[in-house]
């Protein structure tokens, strides 16, 4: 088994407070791996720390086979490393189909290109029509991202990730304060998404977590406690005491 | 993407017919000062549309850019002095000091952003300003009377009918090409990045290398207008470069809509359109102007171009949704 994306002793303080201790972990081609961990676990720090936008303070971070701790977010991109924000983050003023099509540009080539529309890219209009299309947003695809819905929002940030035609999808709580329909919808694009790419998944919602994961790894205060299958998780009874506390976990 | 004319656009379209017939309406009535007034508006309509590049589209708030306008002027008025009076000496010269200078305060400047950017690229326009007034072997203070207007071919500058002809020529290609740019990878990456930068890079994209572009493509534009100018005055003086001019450009682009397309040209007719009217009724125009400069910013962010787009629906963010409403003809929905 090879890893796709890997971290070695990964490790970022702020002062005296260490947000990711530690942490080596693997995820290897092709699954779908999740992250779980209470509130202030340090899993939006570690997600930073593996896109790109936050450089961590000793450790190293491997994405297919190659050392990209000193590689910026804009060149993890570029290499197939493809996040989604938890707090929506999509361009207001444009288009779903230009919020994709840019997505998918960027990842592909440059932008230096001042005469000809974006939308004339035909190789970049069918990767973000693809995107869209499987973030189900086909019907909305000229309206301005403004125009959209809080559940709507999410999936056009999923569309972007995947007109980029990614290696890899980092998916920071993609059914965060959505309702449960939307989150049921989002659980089927998932799984629809499963094996056709490398997804790291950070969520709340255990149902989800569960039903969708190969593996999952619990962090705990920076730290990663355990990892392992979805049943090696559930039975596991540290996880059951620090994290899930003496609820049962999902039935 | 929106190529097609818009009701928005009528009114600058319009206005821009007439002023291709305006030098000669005003030789017919031998009125040359209109032709020299209007050719300064242009002027100005290019170096606004200059400052848009970084300013509308990239949201990069310069308040410098007469430190290119000044950079074009004495790139006429230097080798003028030295009895050069061939154009394509002036315009390399133009278009390599700009680029530089752009190139270096716009690798200074853009390691910070916001306020820390604005003062900034002050402090580069008043270095510059400071530079030339010290001068004192080119005029200094007093500036530069230029006695051998830009050349090319054969062609001279000398006339205000011949730099109003440039002017116009390069302004409506300006504008072309911004209308073009706006939805090109360029310039919707530069919009992206004045909407959300961080987002920007997680697509792929390094921001900073599209915006410095964009600052020296601006800078390099500012300076033609700057040269149009040095030509049209036969004289160049640093009081064009004082960050009140910078000042004036930014207004221009904000009063006529910024990033949109006929904003900067929009807004320099207005600008200097109402200075002129105001200026022959009261010496302090400038308390009445800032009332209506008061009155179009609180109307919007979207300026004069967003106003006449407004009544029927358009596609710009501006003209959209809430704000809508307020109008009584958008009784009239789609």
């Amino acid at each position: 088994m090879s890893a796709l994306l890997q971290t070695e002793k990964l490790t970022k303080r702020y002062g005296a407070l260490v947000v990711t201790d530690d942490v080596s972990l693997e995820v290897q081609a092709g699954e779908l791996h999740a992250i779980i961990g209470p509130n202030g676990a340090g899993k939006t720090t570690l997600i930073n720390q593996l896109s790109g936008e936050l450089a961590p303070n000793s450790g190293s971070v491997r994405f297919a086979g190659k050392d990209v701790t000193a590689t910026g977010i804009d060149g993890r991109a570029r290499q197939g490393l493809l996040r989604s924000y938890q707090i929506t983050s999509v361009f207001d003023e444009f288009t779903v189909r230009e919020n994709a099509t840019l997505a998918a540009l960027g990842t592909q080539r440059h932008a230096f290109s001042f005469w000809t529309s974006l939308l004339g890219d035909k190789e970049a209009l069918a990767a973000a029509d693809e995107g869209i299309a499987a973030a189900g947003l086909a019907a909305l695809a000229d309206s301005p991202a403004s125009d959209l819905g809080y559940g709507e929002r999410r999936q056009l940030e999923l569309a972007m990730a995947l007109a980029a035609r990614p290696r890899f999808l980092l998916l920071d709580e993609p059914m965060a304060g959505m309702s449960v329909q939307e989150s049921a919808a989002v659980v089927t694009l998932l799984q629809s998404l499963k094996r056709k790419y490398t997804i790291l998944l950070v969520e709340h919602d255990m149902n989800a977590v569960f039903a969708l994961a190969d593996r999952i790894s619990v962090l705990v205060y920076g730290k990663l406690l355990v990892t392992g299958t979805p049943e090696e998780i559930r039975n596991n009874a540290e996880v059951r005491a620090i994290y899930l506390g003496e609820e049962e976990v999902v039935a | 993407m929106r190529m097609s004319l818009r009701t928005g656009d009528l009114v600058p379209v319009v206005l821009l017919a007439g002023l291709a017939l305006l030098p000669f309406a005003a030789a017919a009535a031998d009125e040359p000062f209109f032709t020299t007034f209007f050719a300064r508006v242009l002027i100005y309509a290019i170096a606004a549309t200059a400052l848009n590049v970084a300013l509308g589209l990239g949201g990069l708030v310069s308040l410098g850019h007469a430190l290119f306008l000044g950079l074009g002027m004495y790139s006429v008025a230097l080798p003028a002095h030295f009895g050069i009076a061939n154009g394509w000496v002036h315009l390399a010269a133009c278009v390599a000091s700009c680029g530089v200078v752009g190139l270096l305060t716009g690798y200074v400047s853009l390691r910070t952003s916001g306020i820390a950017f604005i003062m900034i690229t002050l402090a580069f326009a008043q270095m510059g300003y400071f530079l030339v007034v010290s001068l004192k072997q080119f005029g200094g203070d007093d500036g530069m009377a230029i006695s051998a207007a830009s050349e090319f071919f054969g062609f001279s500058l000398s006339s205000g009918n011949a730099v109003y002809g440039v002017a116009f020529c390069l302004l409506v290609a300006l504008t072309v090409w911004i209308a073009r740019l706006r939805s090109a990878p360029f310039g919707v990456t530069l919009r992206a990045g004045r909407q959300n930068a961080r987002r920007v890079a997680s697509v792929g994209l390094a921001l900073s290398r599209y915006q410095l572009t964009a600052y020296v493509l601006s800078a390099v534009l500012c300076g033609l207008a700057g040269m149009l100018l040095a030509n049209l005055n036969a004289y160049a003086s640093p009081s064009s470069m004082s960050w009140m001019v910078s000042g004036e450009l930014i207004v221009m682009v904000v009063l006529g809509g910024m990033g949109s397309v006929f904003g900067p040209f929009l807004g320099a007719v207005a600008f200097l359109g109402i200075e002129e009217v105001l200026k022959a009724f009261t010496e302090h125009w400038m308390a009445l102007f800032g009332l209506l400069i008061l009155g179009v910013a609180l109307l919007g962010k979207a300026g004069i171009a967003g106003l006449l787009a407004r009544p029927i629906r358009s596609n710009s963010p501006a003209g959209r949704g809430a704000k809508a409403p307020l109008l009584a003809e958008s009784g009239v929905r789609p």
